[in-house]
């Protein structure tokens, strides 16, 4: 069979799956379709919380980026997975234990405050539409590549089966939907990893095949890469290019955002008890790590195999993926000095070759010779990895708005029937807004996704914290931390990344640090403002007090999660 | 209720309220202990040190790049996991958990 009908077989089963399950777990409640009831078990929710953490960066994009930026890719690999740490010692016990739907609920009720209420609810939009337009985007691409279809027909595929599920099911639908997922693209993910380890190191284990020598010789694979990369021109692949301050700036962005993510923390309110929050959360990195420890692996072997194959061997000798490649522009070549060689080194004058980094996912089956069903299989898995976090973003968006602005402020009067329709209409109309900016993307969405981590660091983060850790924090104190991290953020984010204010370079990086590292200073920026009104400020009420003190016991938090 | 009566109960309510402090002390000792490891692993050993542990050899992987892109992330899961037993005998030493 060839490669179109083994997608079209493969996908169109994973469909399947997702649908019967959207069906049979449909919500009847307000407290299923924003908690799914509140009675997932820890291992399901850990299944479910890697597949909504995973988006299609994570799956097609991760690896390949790491393979350019080879060191300094731990950013990625360590921020991304350090995060669960402070979720599942500092938030995710005690939000579970607080018992309510949403981020926004908590912030609102810990700081006695509507305006503290709408100002998270402001920073949960923000960050989940900025975040699933990414993913919009993302589903439209692996459709249109995959089963050659444009892709705004992908997008509009992808945006029935989410209203399918999500609308129906809430999260009940989402949860199981997601279990589902996540068994997909893990398999998706390690099938390939798997073959092309053996047929390089002859080791079946990726995460040690990486460290292993090359098949046949007594080298090791990273030295030779290293080696490769120096005689090129490019930087030792061990060593990285970025600067100290920055790779540690951007990992504890990356960290911080992480665990700040409202889709992530609303997972650890549908288990029932306090420590199954804790060890859910344990499964998830266990979960997470397993493609996590397997992206550097794919990426020194993807970047070994493109040198090998195409560093100054004849254009005419190339195999047949290369061509393929060619035509979709993401692989592009110039013989710019007429020698019918291809000559990539770092030098970019010299340099002849072009690659899109996210090849290096889809394309490896191919690049390693595997057979057709891995193919159609990665493309499922990157399929199962987008559709998953864009429904648990838009379940986030739907909550935010029916639960925390009508129910909470606007109709406190609003019947559970009439709440659960409203959380619907706001998912649909979610999934609408989430299709038409994967339709028409705003140029800056891949550059907004890696900074929505720095908004969330920048925003919730230490307002939830400070909420559980420190009694003495007011609302005064909370709501200007908020706005001053949020505000310094995007001034950041407008100076250096859109240079709204004149041109700007590298050079001028306050300390040295990115955009996407600055989030870490914008959250100390809101500590410092946090703490400084709130002792200019009255101390919270002593309800509120006793209410922290609350949390920090695990006993009584069934009794908790009623209203 | 008569006098003694309210006394033990006081004096009840103070063992409690003790117990519960020292439960919160010792949770924040082991966050602090916790955090510690989590921060030496990936800031320590994957940036801060990462060149001195670099002319150490683990088999094929330098040790700084090692813990940078693979270490960590497995003493990460150990962490959470090791917080979860931790934690259940905690709460079950105070009475506080859940039925």
């Amino acid at each position: 069979m060839d490669v179109q009908s083994w997608t079209y077989l493969i996908v169109g089963i994973t469909f399947m799956i997702y649908m019967g399950i959207a069906l049979w777990a449909r919500a009847g409640s307000t407290k299923e379709f924003y908690v799914a009831g509140g009675g997932v078990s820890p291992l399901a929710n850990g299944m479910a919380t890697a597949a909504d953490w995973m988006s299609a960066a994570s799956f097609i994009s991760m690896a390949g980026l790491i393979s350019f930026m080879g060191y300094d890719g731990a950013v990625y690999l360590m921020g991304w997975t350090g995060g669960y740490v402070l979720l599942a010692l500092l938030l995710a016990p005690y939000l579970r234990k607080f018992g309510k739907f949403t981020v926004p609920d908590f912030i609102g009720d810990r700081y006695y405050s509507q305006a503290a209420r709408t100002v998270a609810v402001i920073c949960a939009l923000v960050v989940s539409f900025t975040y699933v337009a990414g993913q919009m985007r993302g589903v439209g691409v692996v459709f249109s590549r995959f089963l050659e279809v444009n892709i705004n027909t992908g997008v509009m595929i992808g945006m029935g089966l989410v209203f399918f599920y999500a609308v129906l099911g809430g999260m009940k639908g989402i949860t199981y939907t997601q279990v589902a997922q996540y068994c997909i693209l893990i398999f998706a993910f390690m099938v390939p990893a798997i073959f092309i380890s053996i047929q390089l190191t002859g080791n079946a284990i990726p995460q040690l095949g990486f460290g292993s020598t090359i098949t046949g010789s007594e080298t090791y694979l990273l030295d030779k890469l290293d080696g490769l990369s120096t005689e090129l021109g490019f930087a030792e692949y061990t060593s990285g290019t970025k600067s100290m301050i920055d790779v540690f700036a951007i990992t504890a962005a990356l960290m911080v955002g992480t665990a700040g993510l409202p889709h992530v923390i609303v997972r650890f309110f549908t288990v029932p008890k306090v420590k199954d929050a804790r060890l859910s959360a344990g499964y998830a990195l266990l979960f997470i790590a397993i493609l996590y420890t397997t992206a550097p692996a794919i990426s020194a072997f993807a970047r070994t195999n493109l040198i090998e194959t195409v560093s100054n061997k004849p254009y005419d000798s190339m195999p047949e993926w290369f061509s393929k490649w060619e035509t979709t522009g993401l692989i592009g070549f110039e013989d710019k000095n007429q020698d019918g060689k291809i000559q990539y080194v770092a030098e970019a004058s010299l340099n002849e070759l072009s690659i899109d980094r996210d090849i290096m996912v889809l394309a490896n089956p191919e690049i390693a010779n595997l057979p057709n069903w891995v193919i159609a299989l990665v493309a499922a898995g990157g399929l199962a990895a987008a559709l998953s976090t864009a429904a648990g973003l838009l379940l986030v968006i739907s909550a935010s708005v029916s639960h925390d602005l009508l129910k909470k402020q606007l109709m406190p009067n609003i019947s559970e029937k009439g709440e659960l329709f409203a959380a619907r209409i706001s998912a649909a109309f979610a999934v609408a807004v989430a299709g038409y900016f994967g339709i028409n993307p705003p140029g800056f969405v891949a550059a907004v996704v890696a900074l929505a981590f720095g908004l969330a660091a920048a925003s919730f983060f230490p307002a939830i914290i400070m909420g559980i850790f420190y009694k003495r924090m007011n609302r005064e104190g909370a709501i200007a931390g908020m706005v001053a991290g949020l505000l310094t953020m995007l001034f950041y984010m407008l100076k250096f990344k859109f240079n709204l204010f004149g041109e700007t370079t590298a050079a001028d990086w306050w300390l040295g640090i990115s955009p996407e590292g600055f989030g870490t200073v914008a959250m100390m920026v809101n500590v410092v403002a946090s703490i400084l009104v709130c002792h200019m400020t009255p101390a919270p009420p002593s309800e509120v007090q006793d209410m922290v003190e609350d949390i920090r016991y695990p006993r009584g938090a069934g009794a908790a999660q009623m209203h | 209720m008569d006098t003694s009566t309210q006394k033990v109960k006081n004096s009840d309510q103070k063992e409690e309220k003790s117990s519960l402090k020292k439960y919160w002390s010792t949770n924040l000792k082991i966050l602090a202990f916790l955090l510690l490891i989590w921060f030496t692993v990936s800031y320590g050993f994957g940036i801060l040190l990462v060149e001195p542990l670099n002319s150490i050899k683990l088999g094929g992987f330098k040790l700084g790049f090692w813990f940078a892109q693979q270490g960590s992330i497995y003493v990460f899961v150990v962490l959470i996991f090791a917080y979860v037993w931790r934690m259940n005998r905690l709460d079950k030493e105070h009475d506080v958990d859940e039925k």
